[in-house]
C-alpha cells in the first residue's frame, strides 16, 4: 500500500524551521540546542519566546473572561440583589490616563532601541515603570477610598466584582513592573535583549488594554 | 541526518539536578509518570473501598474513624477517587507524562521550548498532588462536594459537613495549582509544536500522537483558566464573605447563612465550561496513541491521515460548545438544552471518523497483537461502548431520567476513564522499550491485557443496566433503600469484578519494574516504527538525538509500500538511502 501523504519524498519544508541565526533547534536558546543568542541576527526576537508569550496572554486573557462573564450573569440575574458601587474615585481616571501614557512611552523605548540608542531606551523604560508603579500606587489609593466609603469585598456583589478585577489586574501588572525593572537591571542570558524587550512590552500594551477594558466595564456596568 | 553539527551540552552530573530538579524534558515525563502511577494507586485504593463498601455496607472496617463507614465518609471517598483520578492520572499521565516525553522527540526537538517551564509545571503539579492528599488529613477530613465541587455545599464552610471546612479549602488549593501547572505546560506544549519542529516537519508530517498533544494543549491553555477564575471566586466565597456562588436565604443545619444573591448555577458553568473540554483532555491524546499503534501493529498507514488530524481538531473545538448538556437537569430553558443537545450529538461525527477510520486502518493489515496494539483495540472497544451511551445522555429528555443514576457512572468511566488508561497502557508497552532501552514481558503484557479487558466490561456494563432500573449514585448503602433493595446482587457481582481487575494491575506493576532490571534489551526500533523516536538511541541521549538533528522527508505513517524492500519508511531517511524495488 502506497504512502499516506501526496507530498512527494523529495519536499523538504524549511520555512517551518530555524528563527533567524544560524543552528537548527528555532527559537531554542537554552538548554538541548546549544545556539547562542549571540549567533543570530541583532535585533531580530527569538521566535518561540514571542510565540510562548503569545500563547500565555490568550491563557490570560480566559482567566479574565471567565471573570468577566461571571460579572455579567451575576448581574443580570433576578434577585441579584445588585447594588451599584455607591463611589467611584476619581483617582481611577487618572491611573487609567497614567497607564495609558505607559504604553505611549513603552512604545517610543522601544522605538529607541530598535534605532541602537540606548541612552533613550532606557530613559523612556525608566519612565514606562515609573508611571506603572504609580498607576499601582493610585490603584491603592483607589481601594483606600473604596473602603473609607465602607465598600469592601463582602459589601455588595459589584464591590465583590470591583476587588476581584482590580487585584487580579494589579497583580498582573505588577509582574509586568518586575519584569520591566529586571530589562534594565538584569543581563539576560537565555533571551537576547530584543526578545526582552518584545515580549515584555507585548505583555504590558495587553495589560494596558485589559485595564481599558475592565475600566469601562465598571464603568458601563455601574 | 542533518549534516549540521552541534554542540551537544553538558550532562548534568549531581542526583538533584539530573532526577529530581531536571529541565530535560524526558526526566520530567517520567517524573509525571511515576506521580500519576502513585495517584492511581491512590485513586484505586479508594475505589475498591468504596466497592467493598456497596456490597458489604454494615462490614466493619478497621481503618476507617469509627469502625462502619458513614454516608460523609462515603462521599469524602468518592470526592477524593474522582478528583485524583481525573486531575492526576488522567490529566497527568498522558499529556504530562508521555507528552512530555515524546512530543520533542517527534517532532525532531533537542528540548521542550522552555525547559525551566516545564520543571515548574511538574513540580507545581506535584505541589497540588500533595495539598490534595494532606486533604485527607486536616481536621475534619477530605471534602464531600464531589470532583465537581458544586456550590453551594463547597462554598460555605464546616456548616455543611465535616470535610467541608478545611478539606474543601485544601482541594480549591490544590486544584488553582493544578491548574496553573497546567497553563503553563500547555503554553510550553504549544509554542514547542509551533516553533520546535525539524526540517520537513510540516503539521501534516507529524504523527497524530503529536496532534492529540497539541490540540489537548489548547484546550488546557483555554480550560484551565476558567476553572482557575472559578476556584479563586470560590474560595472568596468560603473565606471572604462574597456571594458569588450562594443565594439568599440559604438554610443549613437550621442556620441561615450570610449570603444573598449567589447563583449555584454560575458555579455550574464556569466548571463545566473547564470540564467538558477537560475530558477531552484526557481522551484526546489516547485517540492519537490508539491511532499511531493501530498503524504501527497493522503495517499500514493510518486510514485518512488528514481527517484524523481534522476530527481531533473538530473534537476540541465542539468540546467548549457542549458544556451545557452536563446541566440539563438545572432547570435550563429548553430551548437552550436543545442547542447543548444537537451540538453534543454533533460530536458523534468527528467520534465516528476517528472510529470507522481506525477501523479503515485494520483492514486487510497484517496485524500483529503485541501487547501495545492489544490495549489499542481496547481503546477503540472501551471508547466505542462508552461513547454510544453519550448519545442517550445527550438527549434532556433521556438524561432527566438517568442524570443522577449509575447509568452516568458507567458512561464516563468507560468513555474517558478506562478508555483514557487503556491509552496510557498502550502508550507504556510501545514506548517502555524506548524509555528504559528494555523490552516488557509480552506473556505478562496479555495475561494484564486479558483480565483488565473483561474485567473493566464486567465492572461498568452492569453499571448501565443499574442506572437504568432506577440505581441512584452516590448513595452510600443500597440496603438501607426499600426500592434499591433488589439491586445489591449488581453491586456484589461488580465489587468482586473490580477487586479481581484490580488485583491484575500487580500483572503490570511487577511487569514494569522488573523489566527496567531484567527485560530483554531494546533496540533502536524494536517495532519497526517510522517515526523520529525510533530513529535515536534507547534511551535516547540528553538532547535526544546526540547532535545529530533529524530532517523530515515523508509523512508519519508510511509502512507497506509498494516500492520499497522494507516494510516501513523512517521519516528520516532521505529519499535516495530508501532501498526501493527493482
Amino acid at each position: 500500500m502506497p504512502g499516506t501523504t501526496a507530498t512527494p519524498d523529495v519536499e523538504l519544508i524549511h520555512s517551518d524551521h530555524g528563527g533567524t541565526g544560524g543552528g537548527s533547534s528555532g527559537g531554542n536558546g537554552q538548554g538541548g540546542g546549544g545556539n547562542e543568542p549571540s549567533g543570530r541576527a541583532a535585533g531580530v526576537p527569538q521566535r518561540t519566546y514571542v510565540t510562548g508569550m503569545t500563547v500565555g496572554l490568550g491563557g490570560i486573557l480566559m482567566f479574565f473572561m471567565a471573570l468577566v462573564s461571571a460579572y455579567i450573569v451575576r448581574k443580570g440575574m433576578p434577585n441579584s440583589g445588585w447594588v451599584p458601587l455607591p463611589v467611584f474615585p476619581r483617582v481611577l481616571w487618572l491611573n487609567t490616563a497614567i497607564l495609558l501614557a505607559s504604553s505611549v512611552t513603552l512604545a517610543r523605548s522601544r522605538k529607541l532601541f530598535r534605532a541602537a540608542d540606548e541612552e533613550g531606551f532606557r530613559h523612556w523604560w525608566g519612565v514606562t515603570t515609573i508611571l506603572g508603579l504609580f498607576f499601582l500606587v493610585g490603584q491603592i489609593i483607589a481601594w483606600r477610598q473604596f473602603a473609607q466609603a465602607g465598600v469592601y469585598m463582602a459589601t455588595n456583589a459589584s464591590s465583590s466584582f470591583l476587588y476581584v478585577f482590580t487585584v487580579a489586574h494589579g497583580l498582573h501588572l505588577a509582574g509586568g513592573v518586575i519584569a520591566l525593572v529586571s530589562v534594565l537591571f538584569r543581563p539576560t542570558h537565555r533571551l537576547t535583549r530584543s526578545t526582552a524587550t518584545e515580549v515584555v512590552s507585548m505583555y504590558w500594551h495587553f495589560m494596558d488594554g485589559l485595564w481599558v477594558f475592565l475600566f469601562l466595564l465598571l464603568i458601563l456596568g455601574r | 541526518m542533518s549534516s549540521h553539527a552541534h554542540v551537544v551540552p553538558h550532562a548534568p552530573t549531581g542526583f538533584v539536578s539530573k532526577y529530581i530538579f531536571s529541565t530535560d524534558h524526558k526526566v520530567i515525563g517520567i517524573q509525571y509518570i511515576l506521580l500519576a502511577m502513585t495517584a492511581v494507586f491512590v485513586g484505586m485504593i479508594l475505589s475498591l473501598v468504596m466497592r467493598f463498601h456497596l456490597a458489604w455496607p454494615n462490614a466493619h472496617l478497621p481503618f476507617i474513624q469509627g469502625g462502619i463507614m458513614t454516608p460523609e465518609q462515603y462521599a469524602s471517598l468518592l470526592t477524593m477517587h474522582g478528583t485524583i483520578m481525573v486531575f492526576f492520572v488522567l490529566t497527568t499521565a498522558p499529556q504530562g507524562g508521555f507528552g512530555n516525553y515524546f512530543l520533542p522527540i517527534q517532532i525532531g526537538a533537542p528540548d521542550m521550548a522552555f525547559p525551566h517551564l516545564n520543571m515548574l509545571s511538574f513540580w507545581v503539579t506535584f505541589l497540588a498532588f500533595v495539598a490534595i492528599i494532606a486533604a485527607f488529613f486536616v481536621p475534619g477530613g477530605a471534602p464531600l462536594s464531589g470532583w465537581t465541587g458544586y456550590a453551594p455545599l463547597s462554598g460555605l464552610g464546616e456548616v455543611t459537613g465535616p470535610g467541608e471546612g478545611w478539606g474543601q479549602t485544601m482541594w480549591i488549593v490544590s486544584i488553582a495549582l493544578f491548574c496553573l501547572a497546567s497553563l503553563l505546560g500547555a503554553l510550553n506544549f504549544i509554542a514547542t509544536t509551533i516553533d520546535m519542529r525539524a526540517p520537513g516537519m510540516s503539521l501534516f508530517r507529524m504523527p497524530l500522537t503529536v496532534w492529540g498533544w497539541f490540540v489537548t494543549a489548547i484546550l488546557g491553555l483555554l480550560a484551565f483558566g476558567v476553572l482557575l477564575a472559578g476556584g479563586v471566586l470560590l474560595l472568596l466565597d468560603r473565606s471572604a464573605g462574597t456571594s458569588f456562588f450562594i443565594p439568599a436565604g440559604t438554610v443549613v443545619n437550621d442556620q441561615l447563612q450570610p449570603h444573598s444573591g449567589g447563583s449555584p448555577l454560575l458555579w455550574q458553568h464556569l466548571f463545566w465550561f473547564f470540564g467538558h473540554p477537560e475530558v477531552y483532555i484526557a481522551i484526546l491524546p489516547g485517540m492519537g496513541v490508539a491511532s499511531h499503534v493501530l498503524s504501527t501493529f497493522s503495517r499500514k498507514p493510518v486510514f485518512g491521515y488528514r481527517a484524523m488530524a481534522g476530527a481531533i481538531c473538530a473534537i476540541g473545538f465542539l468540546g467548549f460548545m457542549v458544556w451545557g448538556h452536563h446541566m440539563f437537569v438545572s432547570g435550563m430553558s429548553p430551548y437552550s438544552g436543545f442547542a447543548f443537545s444537537v451540538l453534543t450529538m454533533s460530536i458523534g461525527v468527528p467520534s465516528a471518523i476517528k472510529t470507522f477510520n481506525w477501523l479503515g486502518t485494520l483492514w486487510n493489515g497484517k496485524i500483529q497483537f503485541k501487547s501495545p496494539m492489544l490495549f489499542a483495540l481496547g481503546f477503540v472497544s472501551l471508547f466505542v461502548s462508552g461513547g454510544l451511551s453519550g448519545l442517550f445522555l445527550a438527549q434532556p429528555a433521556i438524561d432527566n431520567r438517568l442524570h443522577a443514576t449509575y447509568y452516568v457512572v458507567a458512561h464516563f468511566h468507560l468513555v474517558m476513564g478506562v478508555a483514557a488508561i487503556f491509552g496510557i497502557f498502550a502508550a507504556t508497552y510501545f514506548w517502555f522499550p524506548k524509555m528504559f532501552g528494555r523490552m516488557m514481558s509480552e506473556p505478562l503484557a496479555k495475561l494484564h491485557f486479558w483480565f483488565t479487558f473483561i474485567g473493566a466490561y464486567l465492572i461498568f456494563m452492569p453499571m448501565h443496566w443499574l442506572g437504568i432500573a432506577g440505581g441512584i449514585r452516590r448513595y452510600a448503602d443500597y440496603t438501607a433503600v426499600d426500592f434499591l433493595k433488589p439491586l445489591q446482587n449488581v453491586h456484589y457481582f461488580m465489587t468482586i469484578a473490580a477487586f479481581v481487575t484490580g488485583a491484575a494491575q500487580l500483572f503490570f506493576l511487577f511487569n514494569f519494574f522488573w523489566s527496567l532490571k531484567h527485560g530483554a534489551k531494546a533496540s533502536k526500533n524494536p517495532w519497526n516504527a517510522t517515526t523520529l523516536e525510533w530513529s535515536t538511541d534507547s534511551p535516547p541521549p540528553l538532547d535526544n538525538f546526540d547532535g545529530h538533528y533529524p530532517s523530515v522527508y515523508r509523512g508519519p505513517y508510511e509502512f507497506s509500500r509498494l516500492d520499497t524492500v522494507d516494510d516501513f519508511t523512517p521519516q528520516n531517511i532521505p529519499p535516495a538511502e530508501v532501498k526501493r524495488n527493482k
